[in-house]
């Protein structure tokens, strides 16, 4: 465990950024915009150019404040910046490249959303976008997310365990998997409308996990970050976060959740069996075929210099509460 | 008569003018090649980069230094095309280019992701298919930057340009590294591997007369 004797009043220096510092990239860019010849030499696609010289500033997205429990941050865990969290993302369906979501989502719509809970349950029920934020109470809850890349952050999240909400379902005796969607809408999501963009995976996106994964109090359906609703490159306007596994199964934008009897298909697995697997619990011992798996880049900030390599915790650091569930199981095989 | 000189100004003239030209060429490929540099460096140092600053870095200077060798090696096929033997003199420099491309692209690996971790370096350059390849190009293209230097190339005599035939092979050992280093969407190298075998292409003859003396002697 990685110790930090940092005070807790001095991380909101770190995740302050300046709107109106923010904004200035613009006027700088218009600035540099004689380099966009010389830059022809060197590798960056042709749709980031266009952001980068374009004169029209979208709105961005709208977030809201919410009610929420706070966590305490006992461990004294740097925050990752919420400007870096909300502008270094994966989510594929607004462009595989991580600088392309936040680019392409703000004008995505969650209104109406419909987040249904049906297969091997009693009560099978839908939600709409306000009961996202009020049918349970909203707690923080300050995680650190390790992506599959090598990379990570520490995030607070702000959501309800996702094993309240299938409680409420009244699950059945064969519900020994859940199967989670990803909306699927080509006209709002360009990364599904184009194969290039999307990155050549598979949609609509979709995860999975054992239900006695999904009943952990750990695995947490999340509604924001940093104290507001999620922006949609974060996955608005709700998402999965599985702290203990690689960050590809925190599935976000869920319109489905399905209690099922045999094991889901998800996305990466199905695109690269050998290198993704369906647990993809964080295990430092078992490297991904192209990249080792033991250290990652804690990532801070938005500079090149606000990450520091760190060693990788079996479960991410959540072995307490979560090795039990795959005590016997080989995990080399089930990786 | 003073009528006499005058030929030999108005050649030493026009002399002067294809040196101007040159100069001018190796000016704008030294701007070209160094300003993008600056600028995505500018950005990443002062955390104004959407996405993972280091990962642009090792992009941007990735496909930079293919794209450079991809160039260099245009220039004599169409030095010969155009009959503009002056333009081989631009060559070496692209060529070095590519080279101080490649070695930003594996300092930044070895700096900003592995953050000095040295026996992961090496322990990826091992154990890492397409991390080897990379690195067996980047040692060839080192020993072809090496020696560049007109020198040594005096030196080498013959021995110079079966050396520096290596270039093809380490064009398509780039190709290798970047298909395999993707994780999904394989649209760009592939572009990239079509660019390349159209500038392989391009010397179809000499590349066929290099193969079948391999397989003769």
């Amino acid at each position: 465990m990685l110790v930090k004797l940092t005070s807790k009043s001095s991380l909101t220096e770190h995740q302050v950024t300046d709107e109106n510092i923010y904004h200035q990239r613009r006027a700088i860019l218009k600035q540099l915009g004689f380099l966009g010849a010389g830059a022809l030499v060197a590798g960056v696609s042709p749709q980031s150019y266009a952001s980068w010289f374009s004169d029209d500033e979208k709105p961005s997205f709208a977030t809201k404040s919410l009610n929420y429990k706070p966590a305490d941050n006992a461990a004294g865990q740097i925050l990752t910046t919420e400007k870096k969290v909300t502008t270094h993302n994966n989510f594929y369906e607004f462009g595989s490249q991580k600088h392309q979501p936040v680019e392409l989502s703000q004008q995505f719509n969650v209104k109406p959303w419909q987040l249904s809970i049906s297969g091997e349950c009693d009560k099978p029920f839908t939600l709409d976008y306000d009961e996202l934020f009020t049918r349970f109470p909203l707690e923080e809850r300050i995680y650190r997310l390790r992506c599959v890349e090598a990379w990570s952050m520490v995030i607070p999240w702000l959501g309800f365990s996702l094993a309240s909400l299938i409680k409420q379902a009244s699950p059945n005796s064969k519900a020994k998997y859940v199967a989670f969607e990803t909306l699927y809408d080509p006209e709002q999501m360009p990364g599904q409308a184009n194969r290039r963009l999307g990155g050549g995976i598979q949609y609509p996106y979709t995860e999975g996990l054992r239900i006695d994964e999904a009943m952990n109090p750990l695995t947490l359906l999340s509604v924001g970050l940093y104290g507001k609703t999620l922006p949609p490159q974060n996955g608005a306007p709700i998402r999965l976060v599985v702290p203990w596994k690689y960050g590809f199964k925190s599935i976000k934008s869920i319109v489905s959740i399905k209690l099922i009897s045999s094991p889901p298909q998800t996305t990466w697995n199905k695109l690269a069996p050998q290198e993704y697997g369906f647990y993809a619990n964080v295990n430092p011992q078992h490297d991904h075929p192209r990249w080792s798996q033991a250290s990652e880049r804690r990532i801070t900030g938005s500079g090149v210099f606000s990450s520091q390599r760190i060693e990788t915790q079996p479960f991410n650091g959540y072995g307490e509460q979560v090795a039990h569930l795959y005590k016997g199981m080989d995990l080399h095989k089930y990786y | 008569m003073y009528t006499l000189n005058k030929p030999h100004i108005k050649h030493n003239q026009k002399l002067l003018e294809r040196i101007n030209q040159l100069l001018w060429l190796k000016v704008l490929i030294h701007c070209l090649s160094i300003t993008p540099l600056v600028y995505i460096y500018a950005k990443a140092f002062t955390g104004q980069l959407l996405g993972d600053p280091v990962e642009v870095l090792i992009h941007f200077t990735g496909i930079g230094a293919l794209n450079l060798l991809l160039i260099t090696l245009c220039i004599s096929p169409l030095a010969k095309k155009l009959k503009a033997s002056k333009l081989m003199k631009v060559r070496r420099l692209l060529g070095l280019y590519s080279f101080f491309y490649g070695v930003l692209h594996l300092t930044n690996f070895l700096v900003f992701d592995l953050q000095f971790d040295w026996s992961l370096f090496a322990g990826e350059i091992l154990k890492r298919p397409y991390i080897t390849i990379g690195m067996l190009a980047f040692v060839m293209l080192t020993l072809l930057a090496i020696t560049s230097h007109n020198k040594l190339k005096r030196k080498m005599g013959r021995q110079w340009q079966s050396l520096h035939n290596l270039s093809y092979l380490i064009v398509i050992l780039v190709n290798i590294h970047f298909y395999w280093s993707v994780k999904s969407e394989l649209t760009t190298p592939i572009f990239y591997a079509g660019l390349t075998l159209i500038v392989l292409l391009l010397r179809f003859k000499k590349l066929k007369i290099l193969i079948s003396s391999r397989f003769t002697s």
